[in-house]
């Protein structure tokens, strides 16, 4: 199918080959970031319908759209999806998976082959997913608290587990690719101090991967073990402790926060440099803030049990560790703002995201202040409190930080432009949209309503109400990007190699880039950053 | 205060204005930070937006700044943490005299022994001004004690007591939510703590029906499961006297030295093994699956109750009608 309006097509890694044995034994990792762009993107629309589907039912104080089991079933499948087929995987396996070895001026990651057997096992584990979801479902929360889901629920806890279990290799692989190859494989003169800053997140990402991901899958397994042959590890009418489960799981689960975030944090760190045609500021701060939240971020654990029935000491221990790992998260929003200061500012569609990301990411992290203050966590952990902050940093965080970059990196990726006003129109309405669904849950939650509820004491209507208007807004918000990304890749303009005018490795080799990346090994001989240098695409004008 | 729409929940004890107090200062801090960093970032995207001919000025970073950035923020942090903390302390402190209200949470519904032997579910009445501090326990799963307008909260754990403490200051009926979830009718699983006078909850304790307190109906257990014949009140048998040991520290055969509280107790009963009393041998069989929750909250009520030196001086609460 090559477009017969262009006579003699340049050769790049779309079209080198169409063939669908080409794409499912595909070694190139721009081939297999592409995989993943198919893979999650359904597995967003779906999590995105279990969300719909759960706000329609909280319109109304009874519960009488969907049966109690199954609303149940509903956020619990929600979370399962989003958060191990969705956003793990995101950012990294789509945006780093393409851009990691071309930022560090490689040919391809350095295990070409267990990239792709890293995508399999995230497509065996969304199939079993799947299949546990037509087949039933699981209703454990995706927390699956013990003994609730080794002993009393009666649904796929067993599919799911195991689903989770396989994505959690997926995982690991792709950390573990990431790490050697931004070890091993950097482009002569690309030092360390050198590195883009999404390198630098997604190191401190992958070794999180590494270090974190083992521990749920031990877990995960415990879960299976104790349900399919009744072992006593977490159920105490068997000697079990259901603490024990909860240290296990959130030893890995509160660190998963940082897999979501931190590659989000490397996007806008790319982005507002670009768009405000400046050095970032204080590079060393963000990059070196990356590796201490994954270091602080495996110390904070229990914060998520301060009502669980740890000790008055212990919890104390853990609020004052999660204030420290605050601290670099606050250290990248001054940064990211200090590099707009004496700037000369962009709007495009992706500045609109990573500015969106700065202040939804700030009302996000600010609220941890309130959860990780014990006397206020009391009061509203478990409630519509701690659900709007963690959407704040998930979805305003995390969501916002992969449209911006998928925009950003749309023209590298596909070679085409998306129609710009769409673009930025769409911006605006995820942002709107957003605020409005998980705004009033603050308030929802220091009311004290509580999470997971089905149906709801009537005063607490109005604010229900509020979120289902924006959720639907929000949906308007995410559909938009498919459709015109999809439109583009047809009808789009043209892009240059450099349609931005950014810095970076990635934007001096065309676009689609070839299937070996660059044409000579790049040699680097300047900083990260050097806006100085480059022209903005306003002074070289491209067809746009 | 709209009915249907209320922006605040109403406190009604005497820890929610503490917890309010410190939830409007984050407010405020937060509401302060949000906007500094909105405003420059307004500022920034209109006083250096894009115009021809005018470039950005580079500027490598700053250290004096970011020091500045890491220390105050993490100064203000350690500030919220002690606030926050002090006030979990007091949370998570009952005071010594305070009423014991034993909970037994089920799949899906609270069940709820006062010390006078009143039962109620999924309600609980209390007297305002006193403190009233909860045993509680599951039977199935975890469930979580909640009441917004108190802004406390514990979570009710299997095998193990976990204990909760309030002092209304205002009468009325609020919610009482299960906040951990617990299965099919989580959402359903709620109640209501309705908060009396005293004179009021006089008159609602005599109306009830008992069969006695609480404390009685585990003496009458206690003969029941023959535990006299060991542990003896008039001269040492082979189990420990268990006169007056509530509250106080047992010195175990290990060397360890535990207090014996709720937890301690519910333990010796089911697992008698697991913390043997220095001076006695593991000869106790266990009573796992032979009691209850509830008999044991019974039997736990009074071995508490050998310790209180006479029921009738247990205050103005504890008029209780006695068997």
């Amino acid at each position: 199918m090559a477009t017969a309006t262009i006579p003699v097509e340049r050769e790049h890694y779309l079209n080198t080959d169409y063939g669908i044995r080409s794409w499912l034994l595909a070694t190139d990792h721009k081939r297999i970031a592409l995989l993943y762009l198919v893979t999650i993107t359904l597995f967003f629309f779906l999590g995105g319908f279990f969300a719909l589907l759960i706000r329609l039912e909280l319109l109304t104080p009874a519960g009488d759209l969907v049966l109690a089991d199954t609303y149940n079933k509903l956020f619990t499948m929600h979370g399962q999806v989003m958060i191990f087929f969705f956003l793990i995987p995101s950012i990294p396996a789509v945006l780093g998976n393409f851009l990691v070895p071309m930022m560090v001026g490689a040919r391809d990651l350095a295990f070409p082959r267990i990239n792709l057997l890293s995508w399999y096992l995230l497509v065996a584990a969304g199939m079993l997913m799947l299949h546990c979801i037509f087949t039933g479902g699981v209703d454990s929360g995706w927390t699956f608290y013990t003994p609730f889901s080794t002993a009393f629920s009666n649904t796929k806890v067993i599919e799911a587990g195991l689903a989770i279990f396989i994505a959690g290799f997926s995982s690991i692989l792709t950390g573990l690719n990431f790490v050697v190859t931004i070890h091993r494989m950097r482009a002569p003169g690309l030092t360390w101090s050198r590195l883009p800053l999404f390198i630098w997140a997604h190191y401190a990402t992958s070794i999180i991967q590494l270090l974190g991901t083992p521990v749920l899958a031990i877990t995960l397994l415990l879960v299976v073990f104790e349900r399919a042959f009744h072992l006593g590890i977490f159920d105490p009418t068997r000697g079990g402790d259901p603490l024990l489960f909860q240290h296990l799981f959130w030893f890995y689960s509160h660190p998963a926060v940082y897999i979501m975030i931190l590659p989000a944090m490397g996007v806008v760190a790319e982005i507002i440099p670009c768009f405000s045609r400046k050095r970032i500021f204080g590079y060393s701060a963000v990059a070196m803030s990356s590796i201490a939240i994954a270091v602080f971020g495996f110390l904070v654990w229990a914060h998520h049990m301060f009502v669980a029935g740890i000790s008055l000491y212990s919890a104390m221990i853990f609020s004052i560790l999660s204030y420290l790992v605050a601290v670099p998260s606050a250290i990248k929003v001054f940064n990211w703002t200090a590099t707009m200061y004496k700037g000369s500012i962009h709007f495009d569609t992706p500045m609109l995201y990573a500015m969106g990301f700065i202040g939804l990411f700030t009302v996000g992290g600010l609220t941890g202040l309130f959860l990780a203050a014990l006397g206020i966590d009391v009061h509203v952990t478990d409630t519509y409190f701690v659900i709007a902050h963690f959407h704040y940093i998930m979805v305003g965080g995390a969501v916002m930080g992969y449209l911006g970059g998928l925009h950003f990196w749309w023209p590298k990726i596909s070679g085409r432009l998306y129609p710009e006003w769409l673009g930025k129109f769409a911006a605006l309405t995820v942002f709107l949209g957003f605020n409005l669904t998980f705004f009033p849950q603050f308030i929802l939650g220091y009311l004290g309503m509580p999470r997971r509820y089905w149906q709801y004491p009537p005063e607490f209507q109005v604010l229900n109400v509020l979120s289902t208007a924006g959720s639907t807004i929000l949906a308007v918000g995410y559909v938009l990007p498919m459709i015109y990304f999809l439109w583009s890749m047809r009808y789009g303009k043209i892009a240059d190699a450099n349609p931005w005018g950014a810095a970076g490795l990635e934007w001096k080799t065309s676009s689609p880039p070839p299937t070996e990346n660059f044409e000579e090994v790049p040699e680097v001989t300047w900083e990260a950053y050097n806006y100085d240098e480059i022209p903005s695409p306003e002074e070289v004008p491209v067809g746009r | 205060m709209f009915d249907n729409f209320p922006l605040w929940p109403v406190p009604a004890s005497s820890g929610a204005g503490n917890v309010d107090a410190l939830f409007i200062f984050l407010v405020l801090l937060a509401g302060f930070m949000s906007l500094a960093i909105f405003t420059m970032i307004v500022m920034f995207a209109l006083k250096y937006r894009y115009r021809p001919g005018h470039k950005a000025e580079q500027i490598e970073g700053s250290v004096p700044l970011e020091v500045t950035w890491s220390a105050v923020p993490l100064a203000i942090f350690m500030v919220i943490f002690v606030w926050g903390a002090i006030l979990y302390f007091r949370e998570r402190t009952p005071p010594r005299e305070a009423d014991a209200v034993y909970v037994v949470a089920k799949q899906w519904m609270w069940k709820l022994e006062h010390e006078q032997g009143q039962k109620e579910i999924n309600e609980l009445h209390v007297p305002v001004g006193r403190d009233i501090k909860l045993v509680m326990t599951s039977q199935d799963v975890i469930h979580s004690f909640y009441v917004p307008a108190f802004r406390i909260k514990q979570d009710v754990l299997p095998g193990r007591y976990t204990t909760v403490w309030f002092h209304p200051t205002r009468p009325g009926v609020y919610h009482l939510f299960c906040a951990e979830y617990c299965g099919t009718a989580h959402s359903g699983m709620i109640g209501q703590v309705v908060v009396l006078e005293p004179a009021q909850y006089q008159a609602w304790l005599a109306g009830g029906i008992t069969s006695g307190s609480l404390a009685a109906s585990g003496q009458s257990l206690f003969q029941q499961l023959g535990c006299p014949t060991c542990h003896r009140s008039d001269v040492q048998g082979r189990g420990p006297n268990l006169v007056g040991v509530f509250g106080k520290p047992v010195e175990l055969e290990d060397g360890r030295t535990v207090t014996a509280d709720e937890n301690y107790i519910r333990e010796s009963i089911l697992s008698p093994n697991a913390k043997i009393v220095s001076g006695f041998k593991p000869i106790m069989p266990t009573f796992q699956g032979l009691v209850s929750e509830d008999q044991l909250t019974a039997l736990v009520a009074y071995i508490k109750s050998l310790s209180q030196p006479s029921s009738g001086a247990a205050g103005p609460a504890t008029p209780a009608p006695r068997i």
